[in-house]
């Protein structure tokens, strides 16, 4: 009976990889791809080449070559005489603001998502699942409410602010909406979950054993932790702050809420070319830096994983 | 794992994992007990009321932008999980073929690439479409939303496709059942907590997405979540709170329901 339920099986992958089968791959993608093509991947190729042509002058753009748009990304022109020419430093800083605050968001998530892995990991199996529930669902809750969430608790009248008066530590509320910090608290919020999965299923595949090993050659705790845990959840940790900066990176919505106008990430200076701005070409530029910015990091991240790899089967 | 507690201990590990939970919830947490606040401030607990949840509900605005929310997500993620389905039964249980690659890379490709990016590019490709053809309807969003809901809506239904068991199609097959015969009775039954799971997760990514919304939406077309977005930059009342929590419970119901199908072997 085995035998012969084995010899249909390779019958029926056999028929499976015909090229017939290949074209009806094809054929069941194709819905799909055309949509992705006509309303996610298509477009981008629309913004590159708009990033290469002048600016109309409500905005759009007017059909001539210029690397005006380019040039702006990290330069600026004096207003009376556009040949002088300096670099673009409120640019320079946001881009600075940006890198500097999803890697400080990266660093939080690192620091308080390992523990938190790690306690999951070591739980029960049957409360080990609750827990891992909770910290999917916000995970999954909409980003805006869990924003708006953390700026009802950071506010001037919000819920840090109002305990410390009542409690007489401060007199006045401690300004922390509209700041580069109020930013990071607010990033580190909604994008720790990102960095608590990975770590966890890096954990949860641990084998135990190596512990064991480890504490029966003496080993402190600390030694265990530093020799043999964190090397083996290594991959947990790099797929993790991949997760958290890209994310980071091209975050909009958290710093428009918390950081307002002063301080600005790269999304909002993107969105503000698109509005109040009114130049295209400079928008579409910024845009693609960002891009190059998320592909860098993901190279990185493949090339990482790849080195990682290559010592366990060589 | 957790054979032997000893072994598994880190000190202090689980101080910081238990302050993580509670640093993760309480915002979410203040944000529904003021919900059911007496006073129009957030600072103080005046009793409780559920005044503005009545206030929420008699807005207009309010259920205008919540019907529109739900009618695009129920539409764009049914498109996107019909899409998706086709295209997991294009990419599973086969051989390597031909440009596997690439579609891999252009269903994951909304993943990717930052919100603010895609908005940012349809918006210009949508603009140039609206100029040629007037047509300023809910298509765009429709078409953006299911195109973002697409990946999302593929990951649980290959999944599900992968861990199937043929055995039971072979079986149909040497009892003389057509390839649609066999589809219809053995694969899609089968297939199905996959197809609802994607369902469910693209109508929360649907929900959920902003952005893309705010960037394509043309005047009029305000969903919940641009809606929200735009009552935020001035100062709430706890009607914010009552429709932040309504939408709070509608994702998590979703979620919910995901986390069950997907948990189901097949």
């Amino acid at each position: 009976m085995d035998d012969m339920a084995g010899n249909k099986t390779e019958q029926a992958t056999e028929i499976k990889e015909t090229p017939k089968r290949h074209l009806w791959n094809w054929i069941l993608c194709a819905p799909a791809l055309t949509v992705l093509v006509f309303a996610a991947s298509g477009p981008l190729l629309i913004v590159l080449v708009y990033s290469f042509l002048a600016p109309g002058s409500f905005g759009g753009i007017t059909w001539s070559f210029s690397l005006e748009g380019w040039f702006r990304v990290f330069f600026s022109r004096d207003i009376f005489d556009p040949e002088i020419v300096s670099l673009n430093t409120a640019h320079l800083t946001i881009f600075w603001r940006s890198i500097s605050l999803s890697l400080q968001t990266t660093i939080i998530c690192a620091i308080l998502g390992f523990p938190t892995a790690w306690f999951i990991a070591t739980r029960p199996q049957h409360t080990r699942n609750i827990w891992l529930f909770l910290i999917t669902i916000p995970f999954w809750t909409n980003l805006l409410i869990r924003t708006f969430a953390i700026q009802e608790v950071i506010r001037n009248q919000g819920l840090i602010n109002t305990t410390l008066i009542r409690f007489g530590f401060i007199d006045t509320p401690i300004q922390m909406m509209y700041t580069d910090f109020a930013i990071f608290l607010g990033m580190a919020y909604v994008f720790l979950p990102l960095m608590v999965l990975p770590l966890y299923a890096a954990m949860d595949k641990l084998d135990i054993r190596y512990l064991e090993a480890g504490y029966d050659l003496y080993a402190s705790r600390w030694q265990v932790l530093r020799h043999i845990i964190l090397p083996l959840v290594k991959p947990g940790f790099i797929a993790g702050s991949i997760l958290v900066f890209i994310p980071s990176i091209g975050a909009y919505v958290t710093p428009r809420l918390l950081g307002g106008g002063r301080s600005m990430m790269l999304g909002n200076l993107i969105e503000l070319q698109f509005g109040q701005g009114r130049n295209w070409p400079l928008g579409s530029a910024l845009a693609l830096t960002m891009l190059v910015l998320v592909v860098g990091a993901l190279v990185l991240y493949i090339r990482t994983v790849n080195r990682e790899e290559e010592p366990r089967h060589g | 794992m957790a054979r032997d507690f000893s072994i598994n201990r880190l000190p202090g590990f689980a101080s910081v994992a238990i302050l993580t939970f509670f640093l993760l919830y309480l915002p979410i947490f203040t944000l529904v007990v003021f919900s059911f606040n007496e006073a129009a401030s957030m600072s103080r607990w005046e009793g409780f009321s559920l005044k503005w949840y009545e206030a929420a509900f008699q807005n207009r605005q309010v259920r205008d932008v919540s019907i529109r929310s739900l009618w695009l997500a129920a539409t764009a993620a049914s498109f996107a999980t019909i899409l998706a389905t086709l295209a997991a039964l294009g990419t599973t249980r086969t051989s390597k073929f031909k440009g596997q690659t690439m579609i891999y890379a252009l269903i994951n490709q909304p993943l990717m690439v930052p919100e603010i990016v895609t908005g940012v590019a349809l918006l210009i490709f949508f603009a140039a479409i609206k100029v040629q053809t007037g047509y300023t309807g809910m298509g765009y969003l429709v078409a953006a939303h299911t195109a973002f809901c697409i990946p999302f809506a593929y990951l649980p239904i290959r999944a599900r496709l992968e861990t199937m068991d043929n055995t039971l199609e072979i079986a149909a097959a040497d009892l003389y059942a057509g390839p649609i015969k066999t589809f219809v009775h053995i694969t899609l039954p089968l297939l199905l907590p996959g197809i609802f799971a994607g369902l469910m997760l693209g109508f929360v990514i649907s929900l959920d997405a902003v952005v893309i919304t705010e960037f394509v939406k043309s005047a009029g077309q305000d969903t919940l979540p641009t809606y929200m977005l735009g009552q935020l930059r001035r100062v709430v009342t706890p009607e914010m709170n009552a429709i932040a929590t309504l939408f709070l419970l509608l994702s998590v119901l979703a979620v919910t329901i995901f986390f069950v199908l997907s948990r189901k072997r097949a």
